[in-house]
């Protein structure tokens, strides 16, 4: 079996509406502990632990808390990233709703090794139910002083705050989440200065994905060495894996970095389904390559995913069968990206509707050397040019299928265009 | 509840503007904010009307335009598009007999499409007015409808 259930280990197990249940399950007994801990050691935790944030882009947690930690200041904020908007991904809401306390107790420990005093989760506005259970959950802990002023009698104070998103996938990006919860359209801000200095209201703040919390009070229970041990050199730990599109089995499961594609399909998706044959996966999201069969025996890790440059890390697998043709795969990604992007930049605002534009021609089998040669230039320009990484990472897709279904663009090519 | 009394809710920080925004339109039953609305929102903030304009006009899940009394967005992402969406899509189109961004003559149902729902694993997937349904064939299309007819009459 090559599911390891660790972080999602109360998941359909617990009632994820009673604390109780969370707490008989060992719930908030890491962040008691913690809470007669050295601030500093705990991070060094996280540091042996070499966690890499869980949201798509794999940044090291320990940076990040490390530098919120050293910002003086009396107000410092903990974001969890709840926005979720990214095709195919479903673990967070997962984690939402059948273990709320889980990330509220991993915000409260990373609030308490950072010294920070308020925090905030924001949740896309789609996910009514997700929104409904955490609310249920933060009254829950109020109840029982593990949020708010002088939380469990000691010095700490800490309180969470909810906020509901509009239904735009773009703040799902750092800086467009801050300018959502100020009240403001989600367009983003040019870095430097980093959130940690410089976030939420302009004081120093932390963004992490919903499952990077629900993981912490796990590394700080079994202790980050051991956390370590798991999964590869590069890519510590568990990972939950989003398997959708044409599976058998679809769903969230959690297996150890170091995993092969092919085995997260066929062990746990148990195959394509109706006996169809694979025609390509699409990792990651919108914003991932699509790759050929021939290349499903990589291993599921940050170091063999970062070669793609996108936010691949956030643990999508999209199954596509060979009924689909990848230009009604492309367009339909474009299509996606043409709407959620913010205009802020150039790049991105007309970008895609060329991209559009040039897929076309390759639908109507009009499109000639020309065309190739521009629209793989078109992509890597905004690749390198676009200011966030909508626009960055959204010609992934065409750039991978450029690389690995050649031929694809070939066949639809008239031999008669230049 | 009015305006009025969700106002008093929040404290007049511009930060509250679009929790104001998606709190007030849930209650109203054409799922839009009006220009009178608008006016009354920036009086409260201290905020221009354009920038509270601005705002509606950002995020997908605001509105100015009136919509009818259930919206219903169809996901057309991948994982929906490979699980038979467009199928789905047409049998709405058929039995409504509207297109997406139209709203029926009857006011009764506007047709959109959504980003992913994340419910990727039960695709393809619909929402009505916040509530999910997924596994969608055209029958239980078909079932759904009915029965969102049959409430309103
Ligand atoms: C367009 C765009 C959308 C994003 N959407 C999300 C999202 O929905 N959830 C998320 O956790 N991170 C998202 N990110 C990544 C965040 O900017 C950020 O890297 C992340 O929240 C950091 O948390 P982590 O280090 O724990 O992954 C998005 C980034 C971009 C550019
Ligand atoms: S890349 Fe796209 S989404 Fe990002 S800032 Fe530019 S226009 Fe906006
Ligand atoms: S793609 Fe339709 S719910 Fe995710």
């Amino acid at each position: 079996m090559i599911e390891m259930r660790l972080v999602s280990k109360r998941c359909g197990i617990i009632n994820p509406l009673s604390i109780d249940d969370y707490q008989k399950a060992d719930g908030y007994e890491t962040f008691r502990k913690a809470l007669a801990r050295d601030k500093i050691k705990l991070i060094e935790e996280i540091e042996k632990s070499a966690l890499r944030g869980r949201g798509g882009a794999g940044f090291p947690v320990h940076l990040k808390i490390m530098g919120l930690a050293k910002e003086t200041g009396p107000v410092k904020y903990v974001i969890c990233n709840a926005d979720e908007g990214e095709p195919g991904n479903f673990k967070d809401r997962y984690l939402m709703e059948n273990d709320p306390h889980a990330i509220i107790e991993g915000m409260l420990i990373t609030a308490y090794m950072a010294s920070a005093t308020k925090g905030f989760i924001y949740i896309r506005g789609e996910y009514n139910h997700a929104y409904n259970t955490l609310e249920w959950a933060i009254a829950e802990a109020r109840r029982l002083k593990l949020l708010g002023d002088a939380i469990l009698d000691t010095e700490f104070s800490f309180d969470i705050e909810l906020r509901s998103g509009g239904g735009s996938y773009v703040c799902g990006e750092e800086f467009a989440l801050i300018e959502s919860i100020e009240g403001k359209p989600g367009r983003t801000r040019v870095k430097p200065p980093f959130p940690t200095q410089k976030g939420l209201y302009g004081l120093p703040t932390l963004i992490n994905n919903v499952e990077t919390f629900a993981t912490i009070p796990l590394i700080i229970k079994m202790g980050g060495k051991a956390y370590a041990r798991i999964g590869t050199k590069s890519s510590t730990g568990t990972k939950l894996i989003s398997l959708s599109g044409n599976v058998n089995e679809k769903g969230v499961f959690e297996i150890p970095f170091g995993v092969t594609i092919r085995q997260v399909i066929e062990e746990l998706g148990h195959g394509v389904a109706n006996g169809r044959k694979l025609k390509m996966v699409q990792l990651g999201g919108a914003c991932g390559p699509i790759i050929p069969e021939y290349m499903l025996d990589m291993m599921i890790d940050f170091e063999r995913f970062e070669e793609f440059e996108s936010k691949t890390g956030a643990g999508a697998i999209i199954v596509i069968d060979d009924r689909f043709d990848i230009f009604d795969i492309l367009m339909n990604v474009v299509g996606f990206f043409e709407h959620e992007s913010c205009g802020k930049c150039t790049p991105c605002r007309e970008g895609h509707q060329q991209l559009r534009i040039i897929l076309q021609k390759f639908i109507d089998k009009t499109a000639g050397v020309k065309d190739l040669v521009s629209l793989e230039s078109l992509a890597r320009v905004m690749h390198q040019t676009s200011l966030c990484g909508l626009g960055q990472t959204s010609p992934t897709a065409i750039i991978s299928t450029l690389r690995y279904f050649r031929d694809d663009y070939i066949d639809r090519m008239d031999s008669l265009i230049l | 509840m009015s305006l009025e009394s969700i106002l008093s809710k929040f404290t007049k920080a511009e930060t509250n503007l679009l929790e104001i925004l998606l709190q007030y339109q849930e209650t109203k039953t054409d799922h839009a904010i009006t220009e009178a609305e608008v006016g009354q929102i920036a009086a409260y903030l201290g905020v221009t009307e354009t920038k509270v304009a601005s705002v509606i006009s950002f995020y997908t899940l605001l509105s100015m335009k009136p919509k009818g009394r259930y919206v219903i967005q169809v996901c057309k992402n991948i994982p929906c598009f490979v699980n038979e969406q467009t199928a789905i899509t047409r049998t709405l189109e058929k039995i409504l007999g509207i297109h997406a961004g139209e709203t029926t003559a009857n006011n009764l149902f506007t047709l959109e499409y959504t980003s992913c729902l994340g419910c990727c694993d039960n695709a393809p997937a619909m929402r009505i007015d916040g509530k999910i349904y997924a596994n969608l064939t055209p029958d239980k299309v078909k079932a759904i409808i009915s029965e969102y007819r049959g409430r309103s009459s």
